[in-house]
């Protein structure tokens, strides 16, 4: 069985994942000197934000497709997979059983991986399926954001980073881990624990 | 009457040796007047990305239009069109804003635009509003600080030369618009010389609605046949009067220059507003015909309409008894000044050695003790010791405009001795005085005419430059001359010249407009009705002889850009609208031999210009604002056919991608 602070932490750590769906999970900001008031959107579980208009207006130039938010099957999913992963977790604390949480854990992992794996993807083919016909083709140049940091795209300097929502996930799952971990490393040497 | 002329010869004189001396007065230093201090320039600099501390919105002039300075850097900021058609961005030629020219005279394409005044609230400007008279063709335009544009134009009937205009009471209630002209009421056919039993003044207040800003013209008082020339609201003690002044006494109609100057006195006209507006809320007064334009401008819709009103509400001496009373000025009196406390009123007459400063509690006491020296036509005229506070002794020449920082001093502008005269409005005391160059009109303190000035600088607005900036042939501009008034002693920071005329200024801290600033047109909130929300909408349309083309405006391309069908004899019609959503990305349009103007429009903006072909052949149209980096590609051709061809329309789309 787990312990009762672990049960209790566990109960914290799903609630606060009901914070990702009012909150966005990730933040893609532009910098260019003709945007001096900042230019960017904001991905959300199950919409976009921001200045997607722009970005879109901007991105004809090089060909690049315009984001449409309505048409992310990720966006109709995401919603209830978090839900899934909360309600899942609320049970794991509840029910107290280690083998719950390592399943959990792992459930929680393979989302973290899928997530930013399909991230990854949608990016790839954002910044490389580029219309032939566009009026600006640099060789050799794809449009590809950074999963992660800063990048310069032409007279854009890109920056990915995660958002409140984003935070509170990575959180969650670094936390939910630690815990599996001490929860594993008891059972390993009971001696240690009191 | 032989002293009479030798008075007026010595007077004369005087004048032109004034005149001269202004002009040449340091004539030893090359006119370059005293050096700046060290520390000027970094009082005006301001920082290349960094923002005024004011904006100064400076009158037309003749231009018609009105200019928007930086202050205290003396930027150009934009002009705003008012009056004057402005070929730059349609302003009175694009279908959607000649109805705001239009007047019970026609179409009137320009107009002298004399006053600028802020909208305000408990006597202190609120940057809502910004209101200009226009002098020739009698009109008040109202003009929105959202969106630097001119929303409103109403006419002013029964109106000649409509100068004392367009100054308000303390909250935006009332504007007023006095006659410099006294003109027939109605206006008709009559000998001039019949100007005393013909001619008369009118008074006209125009109520604003506090939400919209909408001016009706709420009344008129009909007033003897003078010159009323300029005004001020009283506030605080005095809120509910106005102050009018007025020359031309002596009733002249011809050589005013000589025959309006003989009398020692004229008139600053007391209103008691208030009284009068109850008196018409209790059926006062009489509707009589009257033919006026009321024109205004929807920013939904992005179009004006029209309206031709038919009558107003006029009012006699007789039925305003006991609300009119005339307080004698020396002489021939331009500004009437009302100080930031509401006691003191300042009369500045032209051709006077003094200025005269007016008690406002005193002028009850006077009217409560009618202590009269006659009336004339129904109204008292006040004894002039019994109004007065006390006289500015030998302030210097030409006495015209007082404007009044926070502590305690006035400052009069001086046409004739080209200065700017400092003194302290309780004891009437000069404590110091500048040469402005040359021959200052109005001068200008941010809310110096208001309850709260922010007296840190003060702006000269002179007539003559001569040789103060580089020369620019036999027509120069007139200018603007910074100074800083946080001192005992007045400083030159800085000389600018300035569009068209500048008449007067108003100024407000900057926060108070920017906080309001609109940046775009909501495209989904845009309701003209030849507007198109995507360039999927973009289509040409023929109606018998007229084709309409709903054209759609987006970096980089303009749609259609390929249109066939029209013949000689049609009238085309460009309703382009500029699908941006995005701050400072406008698009223009214009077509080769164009008799019209081009088209600037804005976000989410639609705008129409109509254009008539001639002759057969191909007709490239293009944007003229540098957009985008692919703004030399945006462009089109129109192909029009011979009158008696059988082509059809025929157009392309763009694929929505």
């Amino acid at each position: 069985m787990l312990r009762k602070n672990s049960r209790i932490a566990l109960l914290i750590i799903s609630l606060a994942l009901i914070g990702a769906y009012f909150l966005p999970v990730w933040d893609i900001s532009l910098e260019a000197p003709q945007y001096p008031e900042g230019l960017g959107f904001q991905i959300w579980l199950s919409h976009m934000s921001g200045d997607l208009n722009t970005v879109n207006g901007l991105n004809h130039y090089i060909g690049m497709k315009k984001i449409v938010p309505g048409s992310m099957v990720e966006m109709k999913v995401m919603p209830f997979v978090l839900g899934l992963l909360i309600i899942s977790g609320i049970t794991v604390s509840v029910a107290g059983r280690k083998k719950f949480l390592y399943v959990w854990m792992i459930f929680f992992l393979l989302l973290g991986i899928a997530g930013g794996a399909d991230f990854w993807k949608w990016e790839y083919e954002y910044g490389h399926d580029l219309d032939p016909t566009a009026a600006i083709k640099v060789p050799g140049m794809t449009y590809q954001p950074p999963l992660l940091g800063t990048k310069t795209l032409l007279n854009f300097t890109a920056h990915s980073y995660p958002a409140e929502g984003g935070y509170i996930l990575i959180a969650g799952g670094i936390l939910a881990a630690l815990i599996s971990v001490y929860e594993f490393r008891r059972k390993l040497k009971p001696e240690c624990m009191i | 009457m032989k002293t009479n002329t030798h008075f007026r010869y010595a007077g004369l004189a005087v004048l032109i040796l004034s005149v001269l001396l202004g002009i040449s007065g340091c004539g030893k230093s090359k006119n370059k007047g005293p050096l700046v201090e060290s520390d000027a320039p970094s009082k005006v600099y301001v920082e290349p990305g960094k923002y005024d501390e004011f904006y100064s919105f400076v009158s037309g002039g003749f231009s018609g239009q009105m200019a928007v300075y930086g202050l205290p850097s003396g930027r150009l900021l934009r002009v705003i069109p008012v009056y004057s058609q402005n070929a730059e961005n349609g302003w009175g030629y694009s279908e959607e804003t000649k109805p705001m020219l239009n007047t019970s005279y026609g179409f009137v394409p320009w107009d002298d635009s004399h006053h600028s005044e802020l909208s305000m609230k408990d006597g202190v400007p609120d940057g809502r509003w910004v209101f200009i008279n226009g002098n020739n063709t009698p009109r008040v335009a109202r003009i929105s600080l959202s969106k630097f544009r001119t929303e409103e134009i109403i006419e002013i009937p029964n109106s000649a030369g409509n100068h004392s205009s367009p100054f308000m009471t303390p909250n935006t209630e009332y504007i007023v618009a006095g006659t410099r002209f006294s003109v027939p009421v109605e206006n008709r056919d009559v000998p001039i010389e019949s100007y005393k039993d013909n001619f008369k003044g009118t008074l006209s207040f125009i109520k604003v609605n506090q939400s919209s800003g909408e001016m009706d013209l709420a009344f008129q008082i009909i007033t003897p046949g003078f010159d009323y020339d300029l005004s001020h609201a009283g506030k605080g003690p005095s809120d509910g009067w106005f102050f009018f002044s007025c020359y031309n006494s002596e009733q002249a109609y011809s050589l005013l220059e000589v025959n309006a100057s003989q009398k020692d006195k004229d008139f600053i006209l007391a209103v008691n507003w208030k009284k009068i507006a109850e008196l018409v809320a209790q059926g006062k007064g009489k509707e009589m015909p009257a033919v006026y334009a009321h024109n205004t401008y929807d920013d939904k819709k992005h179009s004006a309409v029209s309206e031709m009103k038919k009558s107003v509400k006029v009012l006699t001496t007789e039925d305003v008894e006991g609300a009119l009373y005339y307080m004698p000025c020396p002489k021939s009196p331009h500004g009437a000044d009302v100080d930031p406390s509401g006691e003191y009123i300042v009369g500045g007459g032209k051709l006077a050695t003094v200025i005269p400063v007016f008690s406002f509690s005193k002028m009850i006491k006077a009217i409560e003790g009618k202590k009269y020296d006659g009336e004339i036509e129904k109204i008292p005229v006040l004894k002039y010791e019994e109004v007065l506070s006390g006289e500015v002794q030998q302030p210097g020449l030409g006495p015209l405009h007082t404007e009044f920082d926070d502590k305690g001093f006035a400052y009069t502008s001086m046409f004739v001795s080209s200065e700017i005269v400092k003194w302290k409005v309780d004891t009437r005391e000069v404590v110091d005085r500048m040469p402005v160059y040359y021959s200052v009109g109005h001068l200008m303190i941010p809310g110096g005419d208001s309850r709260k000035p922010w007296g840190k600088y003060l702006l000269s607005m002179n007539k003559i430059t001569k040789d103060r900036f580089l020369p620019t042939g036999p027509e120069l501009s007139q200018s603007a001359q910074l100074i800083d008034i946080t001192g005992d002693k007045m400083k030159l920071l800085l000389d600018f010249p300035t569009v068209g005329e500048p008449h007067y200024a108003q100024s407000i801290p900057a926060d108070l407009v920017t906080k309001n600033t609109v940046k775009i047109f909501k495209i989904e909130e845009n309701a003209h009705p030849y507007a198109v929300k995507s360039e999927k909408e973009a289509r040409v349309e023929r109606k018998g002889n007229e084709v309409h083309v709903y054209m759609s405006a987006i970096r980089s391309h303009l749609t259609p850009d390929n249109i066939e069908g029209v013949k000689v004899g049609d009238d085309v019609y460009f309703h382009v609208t500029n699908l941006e959503q995005d701050w400072d990305i406008p698009h223009g349009f214009t077509i080769m031999g164009n008799l019209n103007s081009e088209l600037l429009v804005m976000p989410g903006e639609t705008c129409t210009i109509k254009w008539s072909p001639k002759a057969p052949g191909i007709y490239p149209y293009y944007c003229t604002d540098f957009c985008s980096a692919l703004h030399q590609e945006m462009q089109g051709y129109m192909r029009v056919s011979d009158k008696n061809s059988n082509i059809q329309i025929k157009f392309n789309s763009n694929q929505d991608k």
